[in-house]
């Protein structure tokens, strides 16, 4: 018995061992499973519907959609978090989806990475140009506070980062609305149903 | 008078367009930028709403007849332009105090505007000349530590800042060399005409190599208007701040949002 407690043991450290997944690697398969699915003769719809799954288990949706309400967020009371949150989900994978359907067979290099602490790695990456596009330069801001599972909180595109950019948007919607969050939630919804 | 104003326009107009270029350095992790304010949010909205107008009903229609025109006519358009750009960033470059750069952009221009001819064949690039990156005078304001003052929309022109808008005036007073052949060279070669041809081009160009970008953002966006003023605004601050492509580094800002939202 005391012998099988040890064999568990072990099979549990060397689990950890073997599912700590370094962030330069994490990319590129998230990339390469992204890519295969792009390169495949499926309809658009069963592309995003793929892409979506990707999506849900790479990027910390719900860290990104607190970053993207600013201080707004500190103002919504439980309730509304949850449903900001839902809504958030909808809009962001429908939003990161179509963004990539457009792109047939992209291939994207993994070039370096840079730990930046322990929370957070830069990983370098491009993807190729082509005849109709030029190369462009990708970042990924990869949190990785749970080193078993990483996941994306950043895009920077040529410098531009996508993050700032959704949190920017937010902002000027809120703005425009006395600070309204129902007119984000509005705005989501019409979105998510196009 | 009108004349100047168009190339002024036109000016400003080339120097937005640099919206999407990139840049290198060192990874710097900053705290909350300074906000640009819009300081006439509904005239700027106003003039953003008529700008999508132009571009659907004659910009962009003009960007995909050039994108039909064969790949070495576009080509030779591309670097010839942006060969011409380098007459500014020379300038700028001794501005900003980068003597070395100054240098190496004044080599690429001979070598590209004498046995690349006219700089239609980026000849320095294939000798292995370091990869271009253009400034403009609202760079250069900006690294003298000039703010960006308000976000402004300009009629057809698109998204600047005061600063930005400000430094393009520079062209127009003898700050671009270009520009004083053509309009005071008193030469049989150069003329307005030619010097606002190449302008046109310039922008038709870079429309041209921007169509599924700007498409794919304007589906994705919930408030375009909003995030082309980000990524404007983004874009000039790497710029200003000298953040090139092909190295790490972005700027990463609201640090204490992430760290909020990781305590919580």
């Amino acid at each position: 018995m005391k012998r099988f407690f040890l064999i568990l043991i072990l099979l549990n450290f060397n689990f950890i061992h073997v599912f700590s997944v370094e962030p330069d690697v994490f990319v590129q398969s998230t990339v390469n499973r992204a890519s295969e699915i792009l390169a495949k003769n499926i309809s658009q719809e069963e592309k995003i519907n793929k892409l979506k799954v990707i999506a849900k288990e790479t990027v910390d949706i719900q860290g990104v959609g607190f970053y993207s309400l600013g201080s707004t967020r500190k103002n919504l009371s439980e309730k509304e978090k949850i449903e900001y949150l839902q809504l958030f989900e909808d809009y962001f994978l429908k939003s990161f989806s179509s963004r990539l359907s457009e792109y047939t067979n992209p291939e994207i290099d993994v070039l370096s990475k840079k730990v930046l602490s322990e929370n957070y790695t830069i990983v370098n990456s491009v993807l190729k140009g082509t005849s109709e596009r030029p190369e462009v330069k990708i970042d990924w801001r990869i949190y990785t506070k749970n080193q078993n599972n990483p996941l994306i909180r950043d895009l920077i595109i040529e410098g531009l980062s996508l993050a700032r950019t959704q949190k920017e948007e937010f902002a000027s919607i809120l703005n425009s609305n006395d600070n309204n969050i129902e007119s984000l939630f509005k705005t989501l919804k019409e979105f998510s149903s196009k | 008078m009108l004349k100047k104003l168009s190339i002024v326009l036109i000016s400003i107009f080339l120097l937005t367009l640099n919206a999407n270029a990139g840049s290198d350095g060192e990874l710097k992790l900053e705290k909350e930028p300074k906000k640009v304010k819009d300081c006439s949010k509904s005239f700027n909205r106003a003039t953003f709403a008529f700008n999508q107008s132009l571009d659907k009903a004659l910009i962009k229609p003009l960007a995909e007849s050039y994108r039909s025109l064969p790949d070495p006519i576009q080509k030779g358009t591309h670097n010839f332009v942006t060969n011409l750009s380098s007459l500014v960033t020379i300038p700028n470059n001794i501005l900003q105090g980068d003597i070395k750069l100054a240098i190496i952009n004044t080599a690429r221009l001979v070598v590209n505007s004498t046995v690349g001819i006219l700089g239609t064949i980026d000849v320095a690039n294939q000798m292995g000349f370091p990869k271009y990156e253009r400034e403009d005078y609202g760079q250069t304001l900006g690294a003298w530590g000039v703010g960006p003052g308000c976000y402004l929309v300009l009629p057809v022109l698109g998204p600047s800042t005061l600063r930005d808008t400000t430094g393009s005036f520079m062209n127009v007073l003898g700050g671009d060399p270009y520009y004083n052949a053509s309009m005071h060279g008193n030469n049989e070669y150069l003329n307005e005409s030619f010097y606002m041809a190449t302008k046109a081009l310039e922008g038709i160009d870079f429309r041209s190599n921007n169509i599924e970008s700007f498409d794919n953002l304007e589906i994705n966006s919930i408030d375009f208007y909003a995030s082309v003023k980000s990524l404007y605004l983004q874009d000039r601050e790497n710029k200003i701040s000298n953040i090139r492509k092909g190295n790490i580094e972005i700027f990463y800002k609201n640090e204490e949002d992430w760290e909020e939202i990781d305590n919580n």
